[in-house]
């Protein structure tokens, strides 16, 4: 068959365009975001977490520093939880981290509120202070049944 | 006692199973030729031109449409609830991991897949393939292969393409139509989706169906009958079992990769 | 059989042994015999069903019989594996009924393709080839135009200079005249007579056209119930046999052929 160059040409576009969109989807959605090897790991255990769950994202005065990469169980039956950060944020070692829902029934990601200490925390460390996720449920639970006890009792 | 109805299905039964022996053997005389040279690129290039060039226009329009809808519709799901701010997610998530590839190679059937078997049975009906015979050179390799595998290669790259216009049609609507906040609809879209199990995901769907899809074409293709008749049964029945083998077969990945 | 005429005397480049063959649940051969002799050329005749286009794909190896010999060469095509056949192909060219061009290339892309799979031959030396070849059945300058652009006389005779392009020792012509003009069919009949006289080779004609079987056809072969009848022309006709003057009669009503059946036996 002889060589027609234009075709050969739009096919080569065709397929730059293709593989372009797939890098798209992979790099930007895909998103090896803040979670590179050699990122910041930061440990913070909870008594409840609800949902949160891997990949869930960490974040600083609602700025997106890192993300969820672990959840497990401890030797104490709390929930561990890994954090991978941005390594260029210094976070002092009496910081706080608090699981919080983005609306009412958005997705749940780990919020760090700064302390106030002149050392910072360094890889594999632990945050001291946090607070667990606050169960819509189970509030709305106890209303439910405080006002049931009112009413019936 | 011989009952005819239980003789029917046996010989149904025992004509599928040779069916699908067939085919087996048909794919792996095409997997041959893929590793076998001489490497026809020549062909494969022209294949991929009439599979994937000429579907980008329905790919792309329908892409967009169809990330368009999803925009519309999630937004009034989702301000019920005040949280427009998962438009992305909403979005991306059912794109990326079902209507995506699903679409994508539904598409790409009616489109090329058909074009395909009607092209190759054509060549049966006219004796092409046989001609190539006669010249010494095999039709597996000179006709069927370059197409089967241009349908594997194309699909991914169209799935990719589709996805992409669909998020962009999303945004068209959700954020230029609708007013959610641009950089909310792509931070929820990018945080929501994850490489390993969403977009990877994706893409074992897109080149399981561009498989399917590829195999099934040429096979219909090249065993139908040499008349006209052959020609429309050939690539009806290509429409109708690619796509019936996408949705099973989604559904099956689906429920093993958890995508 | 009638086949008995001198078999002895005649060096068979193809010959039938025997050949059953059924396809679907229609019998369309029962214990064939024929041999088609090198150099010539051989006219195979009968009635549309009699199998003339299965006669060729048996020796083309695209059939294979459920019984008896296919020799082609000295090979025994029923029993050599598919890669032999593949190399003893380089040497048959085939024109088939429709032309069987690719219509997705070009006629110099077609004619040129058999060269371009089995030999080293730079395009220079394709391209001399090829157009020598379009020549010599009388379409020069159509090189760059698709089969859909030629008439059906004009397909068969690229598709002929396709079949010719690798100087074959063997060509298989199936129905080279139907549906063609008369002035088509005297022009086809006179390229073969040529690619014989000049080039030598041995050709196979399937055709249900008398008039030009009888003038260039060194050999007849007529297919009837399943088997084969075959000799010279003159011999043929002079035969008297019942299947052929059958078949004669048929024939003359259609091409107003001036042929009076003898009362001699051929065999």
């Amino acid at each position: 068959m002889k060589a027609s160059p234009i075709r050969d040409l739009v096919v080569g576009l065709f397929v730059l365009a293709g593989l372009a969109a797939i890098g798209y989807l992979t790099i930007q959605l895909g998103g090896v975001s803040y979670a590179g090897p050699g990122g910041l790991e930061l440990y913070a255990s909870f008594d409840e977490i609800g949902g949160l769950s891997r990949r869930s994202p960490v974040r600083i005065s609602g700025v997106k520093v890192g993300q969820v990469t672990a959840v497990e169980l401890d030797d104490f039956l709390r929930a561990r939880v890994t954090l991978d950060l941005d390594p260029s944020v210094r976070l002092p070692v009496d910081s706080k981290a608090e699981i919080r829902t983005s609306g009412v029934l958005g997705d749940q990601f780990v919020a760090l509120e700064p302390g106030a200490e002149d050392e910072f925390l360094t890889a594999g460390e632990e945050l001291a202070f946090t607070q667990d996720a606050i169960s819509i449920e189970r509030l709305v639970g106890k209303f439910m049944n405080s006002d049931d006890g009112d009413d019936k009792q | 006692m011989r009952s005819p109805a239980i003789e029917a299905v046996g010989f149904r039964t025992v004509a599928g199973i040779e069916q699908l022996g067939r085919l087996a053997l048909f794919v792996g005389q095409v997997a041959l030729r893929c590793v076998r040279p001489p490497f026809r690129s020549r062909r494969l290039v022209g294949e991929i031109y009439d599979v994937g060039v000429l579907s980008l226009a329905v790919i792309c329009l329908s892409g967009a449409t169809v990330g368009a809808v999803l925009a519309l519709q999630g937004y009034t799901t989702l301000a019920r609830f005040g949280a427009e701010g998962s438009l992305g997610a909403v979005v991306g998530l059912s794109l990326v991991r079902e209507l995506g590839p699903v679409l994508t190679a539904l598409l790409v059937t009616g489109r090329a897949g058909s074009a395909m078997a009607a092209g190759i049975a054509s060549m049966v009906t006219t004796e092409q393939l046989d001609g190539l015979r006669m010249m010494s050179v095999d039709p597996m390799a000179f006709v069927v292969t370059p197409k089967a595998l241009a349908m594997v290669l194309v699909m991914p790259l169209l799935n990719g393409l589709f996805i992409v216009f669909a998020i962009f049609g999303g945004y068209l609507v959700g954020v230029e139509l609708l007013g959610v906040d641009g950089g909310q609809y792509l931070t929820s879209l990018e945080s929501s989706i994850d490489l390993g199990d969403d977009v990877a995901g994706s893409f074992v769907k897109a080149i399981t169906f561009g498989s399917l899809v590829g195999f099934i074409a040429t096979y219909r293709g090249y065993f139908s009958e040499a008349t006209a008749a052959g020609v429309s049964a050939a690539t009806t029945g290509t429409v109708v079992v690619s796509s019936v083998a996408i949705l099973i077969s989604d559904y099956v990945i689906t429920a093993l990769w958890g995508v | 059989m009638g086949t008995a005429i001198a078999e002895g005397a005649l060096d068979f480049q193809v010959a039938l042994d025997g050949v059953d063959l059924t396809l679907g649940d229609r019998s369309i051969f029962r214990s064939l015999s024929c041999g088609f002799p090198r150099g010539q050329i051989s006219i195979v005749l009968g009635g549309s069903g009699a199998g003339k286009s299965t006669i060729l794909r048996l020796i083309g190896g695209l059939l294979r019989p459920e019984s008896g010999a296919v020799r082609v060469a000295g090979l025994d095509i029923t029993e050599i594996p598919e890669r032999e056949l593949y190399q003893l192909r380089m040497r048959i060219g085939m024109l088939f009924q429709g032309g069987a061009l690719l219509d997705s290339m070009t006629v110099y892309e077609n004619v040129s393709l058999p060269l371009r799979e089995h030999t080293d031959l730079g395009e220079d030396a394709i391209a001399e080839a090829v157009r020598e070849r379009l020549a010599a059945v009388g379409l020069p300058g159509t090189e760059a135009l698709y089969p859909r652009q030629l008439s059906g006389g004009m397909v068969r005779r690229a598709a002929l200079a396709r079949a010719i392009v690798r100087d074959p020792e063997l060509v298989l012509v199936d129905e080279p005249f139907s549906g063609l003009d008369p002035i088509n069919v005297r022009r086809i009949e006179a390229l073969m007579v040529d690619l014989n006289r000049q080039r030598g080779i041995t050709l196979i004609v399937t055709s249900h056209h008398l008039a030009s079987s009888l003038r260039m056809g060194h050999r007849l072969v007529f297919l009837t119930d399943g088997q084969a009848i075959s000799g010279e022309p003159a011999e043929l006709l002079a035969s008297g046999d019942p299947r052929i003057v059958e078949f004669l009669r048929a024939e003359q009503d259609g091409h107003a052929l001036p042929v009076a059946a003898g009362s001699g036996s051929a065999s």
